[in-house]
């Protein structure tokens, strides 16, 4: 016997593809609850703590939709770049370059009035994020600079250069030395709803989850993201500039983190402080790629992905886990839905018993 | 079956092999005698070498028995087959390029030493390279060799390992005619000195010249085994279609237009030092169909390329239809007309995982009428006129909305070919257009083309297969490294010698 | 002098953890696996070489532990890529975030302990040699190991037997497994053996270099680790004087803070990174113009014989 194989299948339904990435996330769950409970949790207990903070009150659910804003749109930065197979890892540095340029905005800028204020801030993140995509991009297209790579780095670029300004120039005098710039006037605040932190950012997200979907589906432009993103060659033939469309959407995929950093400055915190990502970024990645790099699926997921963050706080505070077992989940989440992938391109048989082997 | 022999050194029985439910193979049998060649033929996916990787360990059989040497066996590898004396030279080489040809000789062999010893292993493989006329350097990369060398390469690696049968998949389909025979010379020494040699091939001629049995699959089933004395041509491709052969009639021209397109001196530079293109100087006339012959290999691929605009060339001019057009990039060249069928239907002319819809809109999806604008596309006039393009091509589809990667190789090439000709080109550059095509399917393609030809287009036929040039072509162009060795101006006024000779790179002038 | 040759003693102990990440990877990307959780790797070499250290008093118990966890860790990641055939970078990426959420997790309690790691010593002979000594054997014993490592690498991979297979599985696996090598044995051996070395690298971190725990101390030394691979070409001893430059990096930001001098800190911390940048433009560029070999040509493709593509 030679045990089991796996075999290429032609097609599969939706109903299975979905029972897939359902088993796979139910596998990561089981799988966490097993290093919980190598590590002394009661792993039913801390998957409870996880719902009830999450949807167990009007509050925690809230706060899952506050979290699902910046997952959504660092979601949809890396499904645009994974669309055309650019691996965008640098979702996180681009949100921080967003952030920092709507706080320089507030702090330099002179805007007449709210509208004024949100303009200018909305043009200086989608300006800076564009251009921590942009150099990845560009040199990924013009020289085919590994742009995993790239980004990675850029990412701590950006870090640091957060740093440097919240230790050093823009620092709240009145902050007793934490790293964070004074308030936002009232002007550079979003709207919130009612009395929850929701903000305005929703609409902002939703919004853009829309345009990518229509982009993809129904322009040139997404069309040529999806041809090159499947077979570059193709691309050529077809005449589609291959680089020139790398560069751009790497603009527009840091753009949409840019935005992403401009709304969690500006609708949640009111300031740029430093932390202010919990490395959305990095989450971004995994929600695109759980959504199938759908962008009508991703809001979803990025909900799935909120529960878990606020479930993760919760965690923190009752049964005194780290954040780090957030990380865990998510790394054991990517792991499944890309084992679980297999199945839906092939399918597992047994192999044929071998006949008689010619040594008798 | 002749008896009273010692055993055949191998033989297969009720050998199946199925492939997303369908039968590769089926219910097939098979032997080869020790100091023949036994020639294995039929259309392109008939299953030939279906059988013979299964021979070789590669895949592994889903009904059926094998014996080797009298003893049944089971191959879990091509490591198996090896050291029970099997080896098979494939149409794609089974070389590690970046590796020196006496470590591919030596790779994944028996008793190789921890530390390698270079010296013996360069001596022995000189002695193994003289004693069969098979010559190469042994200690150059694979990389640097030609085809012909690479080839080579490979019959020594498993003359190397000592097996006995060596099982070769279309062996000259790579190989000049002078270069095809040399290898036959050297076929038969293997013979003569015992081995047993399976020759996949569907062309006849040589087939009935070189084998000494012939087995003849069709759809996965073998059709007959028959002695080379007792066979002739037409019984052999009979046999291998199923019918008795359409020829139709070759339509020559009737008389050429105008130059549609010309180039002069057109130099392409490749990475390091490699020059695909060098002073490539033609035109291709309205009205004709003018074939490119020469050994794969020698930047046919470059040179469609470039025509296609994907790539720019280094310096030249190109005319089409007294424009110069050089410097323009693929985009430019689509809309002025230019249609290009490349041979990687998969890699290069599809998008595999994109339905039938999007990869009609591939050449098309910018322009009037299937843009709206300068931003939106039409999707229900792209779907429109795939269904219409379907239809009267005949592609075989579930539905326009499946992924074209489920369409089988000549689907894929119809619904190519559909969106290449729709729009009347003005020229078509046509790379080996028939490659892996069924009978029937490749007479559609050829007419569809000759059609093409006659309507006024200027076709340019790029093939590795000298009797379909010369079957279909008006003119000759063949190609030698790059360069344009001569223009044939009547093909059935010349020999196929000729030919082979200038497609070896002797210029025209001096092969006559 | 008296500055110079500190500072070079100072970048190859600050190189030497990345340069056992890179001959990992070197080894896993030669046979077609890319592995981008060298971070994660690392990180969770980096623990379980404190707490064995720490619990077992023996550093070397503590080294070997690194390695066992790191090749641990990788296992899944050889897992999903080899016999499933999955997507190398999303596995990567996975194995990153598991690496760094399960050292964290299990570290939590540890910060900033110390332990008594491994210690320098002048090499017998060769130490007292002017210059070469004290810049080069006047180490612990993993930077002598590291020489050996990268000089046996150099011969292994060129001249034996397993190197060349290596070589074959990475460049064009379909011919390797034709002439009877089992692709996936040699994949998972050196996919494997890659990730404990870059779990005995985090290990020099934790047990030789700091000797404490401190959450995410790799500091994207993973990350950077496969940047360097790229620069070396695959070659062990090119990519050794790379991670030898980025150590020199290291060393000169960490004298200048050390220094005082008015350069604010987050500037400093920014050079390897942009350094990481640059170079890896620089190789890409030349690479571009044909000068330089690319990457194995199988890298990041799944193998499976029986599929007809």
């Amino acid at each position: 016997m030679r045990g089991w194989r796996l075999e290429p299948r032609t097609s599969v339904t939706p109903a299975f593809s979905a029972a897939v990435s359902a088993a796979s996330i139910m596998l990561a769950l089981v799988l966490g609850g097993v290093i919980m409970a190598a590590m002394g949790v009661n792993p039913f207990r801390a998957y409870y703590e996880i719902l009830r903070g999450a949807l167990g009150s009007s509050y925690g659910f809230s706060e899952t939709l506050v979290k699902s804003i910046p997952l959504t749109m660092t979601g949809l930065a890396c499904l645009l770049a994974f669309r055309m197979t650019i691996w965008n890892i640098g979702a996180e540095g681009q949100l921080v370059m967003g952030a920092l340029a709507s706080a320089a905005f507030v702090r330099y800028g002179s805007a007449g009035g709210a509208a004024g204020m949100f303009f200018g801030m909305f043009a200086a993140s989608v300006l800076a994020g564009g251009l921590w995509g942009l150099i990845p991009g560009f040199l990924k297209g013009r020289w085919n600079v590994n742009e995993i790579i790239a980004t990675l780095m850029l990412n701590y670029i950006a870090l640091s250069l957060m740093d440097l300004l919240l230790y050093g120039a823009w620092k709240d005098p009145a902050s007793m030395g934490f790293p964070m710039t004074p308030p936002f006037p009232p002007e550079a605040r979003f709207l919130t709803f009612g009395r929850t932190r929701l903000h305005g950012g929703l609409a902002m997200a939703l919004a853009m989850t829309a345009a990518a979907w229509f982009v993809i589906r129904k322009t040139r432009w997404g069309f040529e993201i999806r041809v090159i993103g499947e077979n570059k060659r193709a691309a050529g033939y077809a005449g589609m500039n291959v680089m020139r469309n790398t560069a751009l959407v790497m603009f527009v995929s840091g753009a949409i983190a840019g935005l992403c950093g401009m709304s969690e400055v500006a609708g949640l915190h009111g300031r740029l402080s430093r932390g202010f990502s919990v490395g959305y970024g990095f989450t971004g990645v995994i929600v695109a790629w759980l959504s199938g790099l759908n962008p009508l699926a991703l809001p979803f997921v990025a909900f799935l992905m909120g529960i878990l963050l606020v479930g993760g706080d919760t965690l923190q505070v009752v049964m005194t886990l780290p954040l780090s077992s957030v990380q865990v989940l998510q790394g054991l989440i990517l792991f499944c839905v890309l084992g679980g992938e297999v199945f839906r391109r092939r399918r597992l048989r047994p192999s044929r018993a071998a006949p008689g082997t010619g040594e008798h | 079956m002749r008896t009273g022999h010692s055993p055949p050194l191998v033989s297969m029985s009720g050998v199946d092999k199925i492939f997303f439910g369908m039968y590769a193979n089926k219910g097939v049998d098979f032997d080869l005698e020790s100091g023949e060649v036994h020639a294995l033929l039929g259309e392109n996916g008939a299953g030939k070498t279906t059988l013979m990787n299964i021979l070789a360990g590669i895949y592994s059989p889903d009904a059926g028995t094998i014996y080797a040497g009298g003893r049944e066996v089971s191959f879990r590898s091509p490591r198996d087959a090896i050291s029970a004396g099997i080896g098979m030279v494939h149409q794609h080489f089974m070389l590690a390029p970046v590796l020196t040809v006496w470590e591919n000789m030596i790779l994944g062999q028996d008793g190789v030493p921890f530390v390698l010893d270079r010296r013996r292993t360069v001596s022995q493989i000189k002695e193994l390279s003289e004693r069969y006329a098979l010559s190469v350097d042994p200690e150059a990369r694979v990389t640097s060799l030609s085809i012909g060398e690479q080839q080579r390469v490979e019959i020594l690696k498993m003359l190397y390992r000592g097996t006995k049968v060596l099982i070769l998949d279309e062996p000259t389909s790579v190989l000049t005619p002078q270069e095809a025979r040399d290898f036959f010379a050297a076929v038969r020494m293997m013979t003569a000195a015992g081995h047993g040699i399976v020759l996949i091939s569907h062309k006849i001629d040589e087939i009935l010249s070189a084998a000494g049995r012939m087995t003849v699959l069709r759809r996965g089933e073998r059709v007959g085994t028959i002695a080379a004395r007792d066979a002739d041509k037409e019984t052999l491709a009979e046999m291998m279609v199923g019918r008795a052969l359409r020829h139709f009639p070759k339509r020559r021209a009737e008389a050429p237009g105008p130059p549609v397109l010309s180039c002069r001196g057109i130099n392409l530079k490749g990475g390091g030092d490699s020059k695909p293109l060098s002073d490539v100087t033609f035109e291709l006339r309205e009205k004709e169909i003018l074939g490119v012959a020469g050994v794969a290999g020698n930047s046919q691929g470059e040179l469609c390329e470039v025509l296609a605009g994907i790539r720019r060339a280094d310096s030249g001019e190109m005319i089409l239809r007294e424009r110069s057009v050089a410097g323009l990039g693929a985009r430019e060249f689509i809309e002025l007309g230019i249609s290009y069928i490349p041979i990687d239907r998969k890699g290069v002319g599809l998008v595999p995982n994109m339905n039938l819809c999007e990869n009609v809109a591939l050449k098309r999806y910018w322009r009037k009428p299937a843009a709206y604008g300068k931003v939106l596309i039409d999707w229900e006039y792209i779907a429109a006129l795939t269904g219409e393009l379907v239809g009267s091509y005949g592609v075989q589809t579930l539905s326009l909305e499946s992924p074209v990667r489920l369409l089988s190789g000549g689907n894929l090439q119809k619904l190519m070919l559909a969106r290449e000709l729709s729009g009347s080109p003005s020229v078509i550059l046509a790379m080996h257009p028939v490659w892996g095509l069924d009978v029937g399917a490749a007479e559609f393609v050829h007419e569809r083309l000759t059609e093409e030809r006659d309507r006024g287009a200027g076709v340019l036929l790029v093939s590795e297969d000298l009797d379909e040039l010369l079957d279909m072509s008006d003119r000759i162009m063949v190609m030698s490294r790059g360069r344009i060795m001569g223009v044939i101006e009547r093909p059935d006024a010349v020999s196929k010698e000729w030919i082979g000779l200038m497609m070896a790179g002797v210029p025209a002038e001096k092969a006559v | 002098m008296d500055v110079l040759i500190p500072m070079m003693a100072a970048a190859i102990r600050s190189g030497t953890p990345v340069l056992y990440a890179v001959l990992g990877e070197i080894l896993a990307e030669r046979s077609g696996v890319m592995n981008l959780g060298l971070e994660g790797v690392m990180l969770v070499g980096a623990f379980a070489g404190f707490s064995v250290t720490q619990s077992a008093g023996d550093p070397y118990l503590g080294l070997a532990a690194a390695f066992c966890a790191g090749a641990l860790l990788t296992s899944v990641h050889a897992f999903l890529c080899i016999t499933f055939g999955g997507n190398q970078v999303v596995s990567g990426l996975a194995l990153s975030m598991l690496g760094g959420g399960m050292s964290a997790m299990m570290g939590r309690g540890h910060i900033g302990e110390t332990i008594n790691g491994l210690m320098p010593f002048k090499f017998p002979i060769l130490g007292d040699i002017p210059l070469i000594g004290p810049v080069f054997f006047s180490h612990d014993a993993m930077v002598y190991a590291s020489y050996l490592l990268t000089a046996f690498l150099c011969f292994f991979i060129f001249r034996t037997r397993p190197g060349m297979n290596l070589r074959a599985v990475g460049e064009n696996p379909r011919a390797a497994d034709a002439m009877g090598i089992s692709v996936s044995r040699v994949r998972y051996t050196f996919t494997l053996i890659g990730g404990g070395l870059s779990g005995a690298a985090g290990g020099y971190l934790s047990v030789v270099y700091t000797q404490m725990w401190v959450e995410g101390m790799t500091a994207g030394r993973g990350w950077i680790a496969i940047a360097l691979v790229i620069f070396g070409i695959w070659r062990p001893l090119r990519a050794m004087f790379g991670c030898y430059l980025f150590g020199g990096v290291y060393a000169l930001q960490m004298r200048m803070q050390a220094a005082g001098t008015s350069i604010p800190a987050p500037m400093l911390l920014m050079l390897p990174y942009l350094m990481t940048l640059a170079v890896l433009t620089f190789i890409s560029v030349r690479k571009g113009r044909g000068m330089l070999p690319g990457a194995p040509a199988s890298l990041g493709n799944p193998f499976r014989r029986e599929e007809r593509e």
